[in-house]
């Protein structure tokens, strides 16, 4: 396997350009979780001409809802939701500055050309494996929306979390170009 | 006639919701094993080992395998013989659901279809009973996570298209379904009956053991046939590229109208839970 790049965020416009599909990329820093039902707040937020919960600039946004932390811990497990069912908000975070996003499963078209336009890349962390994707989670603490319980927006700070770049702002698809790569006619 | 109280399947329903969520099966864990070795896929045979490692970390340490802790599906045989005392079936086994999930730290993902309110206890639980003969109480709690169950479809095909028109199907499902249901899955289908019954038979299907064999011969060729169409898509685990997406294709049938060919094509994430108890 290739070598693993670090990354720190929030991320630049630069370290996002470098990325290519394929990339394996261990990422510290802070991550924002929003899934639908949040993402749906924050763009009827942006609707509105109001400022997000959260500094959005250079952010990255990991799809998950986590399962409740056992005491003792900062997080129960933690592994990416599918990423689809944002892909009708991604854009408008993408145009105020957004250059991540973490989640697993393919992503519409008109969100890749977004990505491109607005220089920023998606992420797949492996579906499932959370028990073992929580050891990179350092802290958690909710910013927005706590009565949506696990959909709530939290702020994560991570350590060598493992992700692998699917869109890269020149319009790659991992999944496309792995998939062919071992298609037997 | 034998009683049993509805207590002991409170308590079943209590612990099995923590133990499917933990502890994954040997069988699941003998087929990534497998995955490990017969993979291609450099990106592949990592994804094999992290589930290994994640199985153990949530074993040892009784936290869920996945964050989506499911729908409590929940199964029961229950013998005619039986006389259920002390309460309601279901409410009995959503009180387990409640206690289970709350004290082993489980993701409450039950919603309002459209205000999408949480219930906040990951109740009701969806309980599929069949009376079957004999004086016991058989409970399969098989929780169900949100991703893999989307790709879920049932449908009603020609029954001139017979049994290609259902091996493709199955197969376009899989390609559609690609990295969403966390790959590898494992595909449960079933043909015939109506189409709420292919949907429960199907579901059903995904518990059979992986690796077992089908006791129609038909239907084993056809499960040896959709792996084969299925894993030459080049899908691979997480649909990243690779020789193993599906790791086990379970079939089922059921006689049908002779206007109709239903099929419902149920898929399973690697995080494959279920746990059974006979009372
Ligand atoms: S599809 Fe399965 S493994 Fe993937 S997130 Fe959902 S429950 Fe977890």
């Amino acid at each position: 396997m290739s070598q693993i790049i670090k990354l720190a965020t929030p991320l630049t416009e630069e370290a996002v350009s470098l990325l290519k599909s394929g990339d394996q990329v261990s990422i510290s820093g802070v991550l924002y979780t929003a899934r639908d039902a949040a993402h749906k707040r924050l763009v009827d937020l942006l609707d509105q001409g109001k400022p997000l919960p959260f500094d959005i600039s250079g952010a990255v946004i990991y799809y998950v809802g986590p399962s409740p932390a056992k005491p003792g811990r900062v997080v129960g497990s933690a592994g990416p939701t599918t990423s689809y069912r944002m892909d009708a908000y991604s854009e408008l975070l993408m145009e105020v500055g957004m250059k991540g996003m973490i989640g697993k499963g393919k992503r519409a078209p008109d969100v890749v050309d977004a990505m491109v336009k607005h220089k920023a890349v998606y992420f797949a962390a492996i579906g499932g494996a959370a028990a073992l994707i929580a050891r990179s989670i350092k802290s958690v603490e909710i910013v927005a929306y706590e009565d949506l319980g696990p959909e709530a927006v939290r702020r994560m700070v991570v350590e060598d979390f493992q992700a692998v770049v699917i869109n890269d702002v020149h319009g790659a698809d991992l999944y496309q170009m792995g998939q062919e790569k071992y298609r037997i006619a | 006639m034998r009683e049993i109280d509805v207590a002991e399947i409170t308590e079943a329903v209590r612990q099995m919701s923590q133990t499917a969520n933990f502890d994954l099966g040997k069988d699941v864990i003998r087929a990534f094993e497998w995955g490990l070795e017969t993979e291609e896929s450099a990106t592949g045979k990592a994804i094999f080992k992290a589930l290994i490692e994640n199985a153990m970390i949530a074993r040892d340490e009784k936290v869920p395998m996945c964050q989506d802790t499911g729908f409590s599906v929940v199964f029961v045989d229950m013998g005619q013989d039986v006389h259920l005392v002390g309460g309601s079936l279901e409410a009995a086994i959503n009180e387990g659901v409640r206690r289970g999930y709350e004290e082993g730290f489980l993701r409450k993902s039950i919603c309002d279809p459209f205000t999408r309110a949480n219930t906040k206890d990951n109740t009701p639980a969806v309980v599929i009973t069949q009376i079957v003969d004999g004086d016991r109480v058989k409970l399969i709690m098989a929780p169900k996570g949100g991703g893999s169950e989307n790709m879920a479809r049932v449908t009603m095909l020609t029954p001139s298209g017979g049994k290609k028109a259902v091996m493709d199907f199955i197969v376009q499902r899989c390609q559609e379904a690609g990295s969403n249901p966390c790959p590898p899955v494992i595909v449960g289908a079933a043909v015939g009956g109506t189409p709420e019954k292919a949907a429960i038979l199907a579901k059903r299907a995904l518990l059979r053991q992986i690796g077992s064999q089908n006791p129609d011969p038909e239907l084993a060729e056809m499960e040896a046939e959709l792996m084969t169409r299925i894993n030459n898509l080049g899908m691979g685990p997480q649909g990243l590229g690779g020789r193993n997406y599906a790791l086990a294709v379970h079939l089922d049938k059921h006689p049908c109208h002779i206007a109709t060919l239903p099929l419902a094509v149920q898929i399973c994430c690697h995080a494959s839970r279920h746990k059974e108890t006979i009372l």
